[in-house]
Order: C-alpha cells, then sequence, then structure tokens
C-alpha cells in the first residue's frame, strides 16, 4: 500500500505574484511613530525557499532599545493608559481591518521571508491576526467585565520578543492584548523574519496610532536580551525556545517585571482504537506537518494503541508520501521551506540520532528542489521513550511513532515529558476523551482536531511549556495589574 | 425632495399591505413626513421574517456577527449629519445636543459589537458537579424579540434596545412611533450594511395599537417594552404570560441611556443552556 503512491500527484503550478508583497530593498526600524535607522548590525533578510537576499534590514542597538523603551513609556503616561477604553478600541479594530484589507499583501510578504505555504499565511497567520485584533479592541472598553474587579490597571511597557514561525500571528496575539489593556510595547521579531512586523508598524501609521505606542526593534537574540532586562520595561512576554525562556526567567529573578512565557513542547497525539482512522490520519498529518513542522504545539509524538499502529503507519505514510513539498509561492504547496540553514542543521542532527539510536526511519519520497531550504516529511516508528526524538523538541517535518496498550498507559507516556503544552486524542468515544483530557498535562487538548487557534480560546503551556495564557479573557491577565 | 418612508421588512422596504401612513411631526408639530402606518399583517409578516432569519443568524459565528455589527456601525457614522439632523428635530436638540446622541449610540453599537464574542466567555461556565461527568452551561439566544422603540431617545436609545438584541444572536421587531426619523433611516442603514435580511425588522406606526398585536404574538419569545406608554405595560406584560415570553425589568420612564449599559439586556435575551457528559475511559 505505501508504494502505490510513490510521488506527488502532478499539478500545474500555481504560483502567487511575489510582486503582491511590495518587497522593498531596505527596512527601517519603527520608534515613536517614525521610520528611523537603527544603529546597530543591519540584519539581512533571506528568502528560505531560494536563498535569495530580499531585503536589508536595520538593527537595533542597545541605545535604541532605550529610546523605544522611553518613547514607549512616554505613550504610556501622557496618551495610551489614560485614554478611554472605547478609543482605544477604535485603533484597534481599524487595525484589524487595515490588516484584512492588506491581507494578501502580508501573506505573500510572510511566505517569503518564512518559507511557509502561501496557503497557511495566507488562510490561517493573516486571517487569525486580524481576528485577534478584532477580539482585543472589544476587550479594551470591556475590561470590569473580564473577572478581574472593577477597573483593572495596565501595566506599563511591555518587551515583547517573538519567534520566526508565525511572525505576525505571534506579533498579533503580543500587542493585540497588550494595548487592548491600556499597555504600550517594544517589540522584537525574530532575526530572520523581521518584514511582515514593519508593515505592521506601517499599519499602526495609517491607523494613526499615538507614536510610541507600538515600536518595532529588528535585532537579533543579543537584542532581545536588552530589551527584556531593560529597567524601563515592566512587562516581559516571549515566545521562543524553552532554553531562552528559562534565562529570561533566570534574568528576571528578583526584579519586579513580570512575564509570561511560551515555549516549547512535545505534544503527544493519542490515537485510541475506535478512532475514525482518516480523520485522525489528517489530524496527526496536520499536527506534525504543518508550518514544516515549525509548532511549539506541533503533535510531534504519536502515540498509537498497538492493536491498530500498523494499519495507520500504513495510511500515514501513503497520506505523507502525497504532501506536497516546495515552493512555498504555490498555492498548491503543503509544505514549504525550513526558515534557516541554521534550523535546517538542527533539524538534520536531531533526525540522525533517531536512526542512530534504533528508530525505524521513513522518509517520503517527495522530490525536494534543488534550491533552498528543504527537510523531507520524515516518520520513525519503533520509537521508544528514552530516545532523543521522543523527548526532544525537533521543531521539523519529523514524527515520532510510539505504541500503547491501555489508556492509562497512553496518559503516562503523553505525560512523560518536561513540556506540556499541547495535546490530541483521537477516539469516536466522547467520556474517553473528557477522561484522557482530565489527565494529560498540557494547557490545550484537541479531540478529534489538532491545531486550532481562535482569539476567544486561551493558549499556553503546562510545565517547561511556560506560563500565562494567550488569548480569551485568560489572556488579558498577562497586561493588567492584577 | 421629501422622501417616501416605509417599513422594513425581511431585508425589503415595502409599504404597509394596508395602504395607511400617518404623518410625522417634529417636536414642534411641524408636519415632516407621511411614514407607514403597519397592520397586523405588516406586524406578522415581520415576526415571520424575523423567525426565518434566527437559523442562519444564531447559527454564524460570534466573530462573523462582531464584523457585522461593527459594520453597522461603520454604516452609522457614514450618515452621521443625517442622523443628528433627524434627532435634532424630532427630539427638539440643539445641534451640540444631537451630535452627542449620534455619537454615543455609534460608540454604542462598537461596544455590542465588541460583545458578540465575549457574552460566552462571561456569562458562561463549567459545573463543578460532584460525579464523573463534565458539565458547562452556555448562553444561548432567545430567540425572536419583540421591542418598543423608546418613545424619547429616537436613535441612542433605539440602538440600546435593539443592539444587544442581535449581538447575542436573536432577531428582533421594533415597532416606532413618533419619533420615527432616525429609525426609518436606521433601516436604509442596516439594508447597506452586511446585517442579514430579517434580522431586525422595523414597523412604523401607532404604538398602542401594535404593541398588544406583538405581545400576543405565539412566536415571539421575548418583549423589551421599555418604550411602551405606562397605562399600556401591564396589559402587555399579562397577554406576554401566555406563551412565557420573556420581558426585560424595566423601571419607570426612560432610563439615562448615556450611561455605560450594564449586561441586563444580553442576559434577558439569553437561555442558559446546561450540557452534562460522562467521563470515563
Amino acid at each position: 500500500m505505501t508504494e502505490s503512491i510513490t510521488s506527488p500527484w502532478d499539478y500545474a503550478p500555481a504560483p502567487e505574484s511575489r510582486d503582491v508583497a511590495g518587497l522593498r530593498p531596505s527596512y527601517r526600524m519603527f520608534v515613536d511613530g517614525e521610520f528611523v535607522d537603527g544603529s546597530g548590525q543591519s540584519l539581512t533578510s533571506v528568502n528560505p525557499a531560494t536563498e535569495e537576499t530580499l531585503a536589508e534590514v536595520a538593527g537595533a542597538s542597545a541605545a535604541d532599545v532605550d529610546r523605544a523603551v522611553t518613547a514607549a513609556r512616554a505613550a504610556f503616561e501622557s496618551t495610551w493608559a489614560t485614554m478611554p477604553g472605547s478609543e482605544r478600541a477604535k485603533y484597534l479594530f481599524r487595525i484589524a481591518r487595515l490588516i484584512q484589507e492588506r491581507g494578501r499583501e502580508l501573506a505573500v510578504l510572510e511566505t517569503l521571508d518564512n518559507g511557509k505555504p502561501v496557503k497557511e499565511s495566507r488562510d490561517t497567520d493573516v486571517p487569525t491576526a486580524a481576528a485577534h485584533f478584532f477580539h482585543h479592541a472589544g476587550w479594551a472598553d470591556k475590561l470590569d467585565h473580564a473577572g478581574y474587579g472593577a477597573n483593572p490597571r495596565p501595566l506599563g511597557v511591555a518587551g515583547q520578543v517573538i519567534p520566526w514561525n508565525f511572525p505576525l500571528l505571534m506579533l498579533a496575539w503580543k500587542i493585540a492584548p497588550a494595548l487592548a489593556c491600556g499597555n504600550t510595547v517594544v517589540l522584537k521579531p525574530a532575526e530572520t523574519t523581521p518584514l511582515t512586523a514593519l508593515v505592521f508598524a506601517e499599519i499602526c501609521q495609517q491607523a494613526g496610532l499615538p507614536a510610541g505606542v507600538v515600536n518595532i526593534l529588528p535585532g537579533a537574540g543579543d537584542i532581545g536580551a536588552e530589551l527584556v532586562a531593560h529597567p524601563g520595561v515592566d512587562k516581559v512576554a516571549f515566545t521562543g525556545s524553552t532554553e531562552v525562556g528559562k534565562s529570561i526567567q533566570h534574568r528576571l529573578a528578583g526584579t519586579a517585571t513580570r512575564l509570561t512565557l511560551e515555549l516549547g513542547g512535545k505534544a503527544a497525539n493519542i490515537v485510541f482504537d475506535d478512532a475514525p482512522l482518516d480523520q485522525a490520519v489528517e489530524g496527526v498529518v496536520n499536527g506534525g506537518f504543518f508550518n514544516q513542522g515549525h509548532v511549539c504545539c506541533a503533535g510531534s509524538r504519536l502515540l498509537v494503541q498497538e492493536s491498530i499502529a500498523e494499519e495507520l503507519l500504513d495510511r500515514l505514510r501513503t497520506r505523507v508520501s502525497a504532501l506536497r513539498v516546495g515552493d512555498p509561492l504555490d498555492k498548491n504547496t503543503d509544505v514549504g521551506a525550513i526558515n534557516s540553514a541554521e534550523q535546517l542543521s538542527r533539524i538534520t542532527e536531531l533526525a540522525d540520532t533517531g536512526e542512530a539510536e534504533g528508530a525505524r526511519r521513513w522518509t517520503s519520497p517527495c522530490p525536494l528542489p534543488s534550491q533552498g531550504y528543504f527537510f523531507a516529511p520524515t516518520v520513525f516508528s519503533e520509537v521508544h521513550q528514552s530516545m532523543r526524538v521522543a523527548g526532544e523538541e525537533v521543531f521539523g517535518p519529523v514524527l515520532s511513532v510510539l505504541t500503547f496498550r491501555t489508556p492509562e498507559e497512553a496518559v503516562t507516556k503523553a505525560n512523560n515529558t518536561p513540556y506540556g503544552l499541547s495535546a490530541g486524542i483521537w477516539t469516536e468515544k466522547g467520556s474517553r476523551i473528557l477522561w484522557a483530557a482530565q489527565r494529560v498535562r498540557a494547557g490545550v487538548v484537541w479531540a478529534n482536531t489538532f491545531n486550532r487557534f481562535d482569539p476567544t480560546a486561551p493558549f499556553g503551556g503546562y510545565q517547561e511549556s511556560g506560563f500565562g495564557r494567550e488569548g480569551g479573557r485568560a489572556g488579558l491577565e498577562a497586561y493588567l495589574d492584577v | 425632495m421629501t422622501k417616501t418612508y416605509k417599513l422594513y421588512i425581511g431585508g425589503a422596504f415595502p409599504r404597509s399591505e394596508s395602504g395607511r401612513v400617518h404623518p410625522v411631526h417634529d417636536a414642534r408639530g411641524r408636519f415632516l413626513a407621511n411614514a407607514a402606518q403597519a397592520s397586523r399583517k405588516d406586524l406578522r409578516d415581520a415576526v415571520a421574517a424575523a423567525r426565518k432569519a434566527f437559523d442562519g443568524w444564531s447559527g454564524a459565528t460570534a466573530y462573523n456577527r462582531g464584523q457585522v455589527l461593527f459594520r453597522v456601525a461603520e454604516m452609522l457614522e457614514g450618515r452621521r449629519e443625517q442622523f443628528i439632523a433627524e434627532t435634532a428635530a424630532v427630539e427638539d436638540l440643539s445641534v451640540e445636543g444631537a451630535t452627542a446622541a449620534v455619537d454615543t449610540a455609534i460608540d454604542r453599537m462598537v461596544w455590542y459589537a465588541g460583545w458578540t464574542d465575549k457574552i460566552t466567555t462571561v456569562l458562561g461556565t463549567t459545573n463543578p458537579v460532584a460525579g464523573p461527568y463534565f458539565s458547562f452551561s452556555v448562553p444561548e439566544p432567545t430567540g425572536v424579540v419583540g421591542a418598543l422603540a423608546p418613545r424619547q431617545s429616537s436613535l441612542l436609545g433605539l440602538l440600546s434596545v435593539v443592539a444587544p438584541v442581535i449581538a447575542a444572536g436573536n432577531t428582533c421587531v421594533v415597532v416606532a412611533g413618533d419619533r420615527a426619523l432616525p429609525a426609518i433611516t436606521l433601516s436604509e442603514v442596516l439594508a447597506t450594511s452586511d446585517l442579514p435580511g430579517g434580522v431586525i425588522n422595523l414597523l412604523t406606526g401607532h404604538v398602542a395599537e401594535l404593541a398588544p398585536w406583538l405581545a400576543t404574538h405565539a412566536d415571539v419569545n421575548a418583549l423589551d417594552l421599555t418604550g411602551a406608554p405606562e397605562t399600556l405595560r401591564p396589559e402587555l406584560e399579562r397577554s406576554a404570560s401566555e406563551t412565557v415570553k420573556r420581558v426585560l425589568p424595566v423601571g419607570r420612564g426612560e432610563p439615562d441611556w448615556t450611561r455605560e449599559p450594564s449586561l441586563k439586556r444580553l442576559r434577558t435575551f439569553t437561555e442558559t443552556k446546561t450540557v452534562w457528559h460522562p467521563v470515563g475511559t
């Protein structure tokens, strides 16, 4: 059965026009309502699908961090925190609308900069980012009803550092609740994906947002470290690796700075023997390979009940073989480019340990482009819990398959991780879904679906996947002095 | 050129099937226009249109409803000058007073636009029941709501009555009396926003004649009688009991519409649904 489909079906190319992205040769950072030159090391943004240079981007220095934090403080005190919530709401509504209006441009730019398939940036990243602003716009004048007591106050200046896997969406998750609650922000996009954040800065200008409320500082990890440790920052929000998250928590220990962390994960996708198999296969593929597996909540550990393991693996390999890997700008592409050469070598190295440690490696026979950073979807079976591919976050299109016999064993194995961000449960039995959901130590549990995100639904982890939530009523707490 | 003012039913602008019109005057008694005078048949048509629109509107995502309400606010703002002129005429307000009322009305619409996807998180809950069950309770729209437009505040009052009804996912039939001009213009705004036809149906006419028919109509689930004459209210509430309609509790006279509303309207026009499901392997 696995050999019946050895190459993707032929599809005529359906490329999205890169002209839509309005790509410019250089981008500047955004401080106090103006685009300015940075005094730090400038960055070069590369298209990971072609390895060509996209643009030069101004890089921030420690002095720029200081300037931006000062501007954010001034805006906080003079306008933003004192403005009625109903007025803040109107700016956020307008930003949501502007993201929708410029959606196609943002989607193509995101795909160029990040390497993700344009159908994902178009159908997930951009619309969800707009929805996030729309939802939080409505909170700005309803904070009294959010369950934190009457008239909850903002924290002040938020320093926010975001990753490269969902550049615009992570920006929205950070900026929308911060602004709705009355804080001002200094945000550092990831070193490799700063472009949509700088177009967002333009959107802030178009929305007439008061100067200094949003500041965007491109830079590498050192600038992120400057920002989170700046004494003028009242609240730090970080999304990224557990390793960096721990160092930030360590750095802020003993200070009054408030902190929320959204870190790594090694989610279990548990498939019981009564699961609807075709639906489960789709969900497992989505969980493991969506966004090239660059997802902190990726379902990278497949736990399948022993009696159906063989059949599920068969169907899984068939389905994965049909994934189209290649040009992210092609609207038919399912799996795009790995974001950077560095990430590609990390994935390659960790995948090799799987084989070395005795797991059975299966690689999709899909053709890969000759240029750019690509990694063929890979499934490891016969994986044991002690192997690195079972315990460490790969952050790439690599799925590890383990088996279990009883529901108790499934839950025990699912919880055998220092992480706790998300989990998936596949079974037709409702009571079992709820039973497993109660026992799994994870912040988000998807049942008979996977990778669902909505601004009304809080997202965040247990244990070393971080603390604090983003989205919904619970997400507001991170930006209120409560 | 004086415009022809018609009813708004199911997204269309019919004349009254009865062929009746009644003159509308400004606050100083000067003739403004002939508005359609709705009949009992028009009212039944309006309830039928509201019922027909209910499945689609209540079934739409809260996000979608929020965007539609926000669009209505945008359209309202586009007609700001017209609303100011009409509000000033029918309520005998200064331009400043009318401007303040219209701007607050637009803000009210924006406020409720933000409520659509927050009603459930604020009013819903999971229930920590003592047993192996997962139990949760969520607010769901009541159905078709009949409302009488407030007699004093022609636009701000009207929107403050109508917006929570539709924000919560209900559809409605609104009856406007003597100060109907801004209400009629509102129906023209609604028709050019993204609001599906039938979600709001607007009848002009004699409130004392139409209100009892609304209160006795068996397919109306709830009533907002804020705009009812005090003398009429007890009888309308008695009629409501025939089909156990929910009646919004209101005080005497009109509330101060400029104040930020409580959640009372959202609560009154939603039902709490509790769901139980066993937990176990």
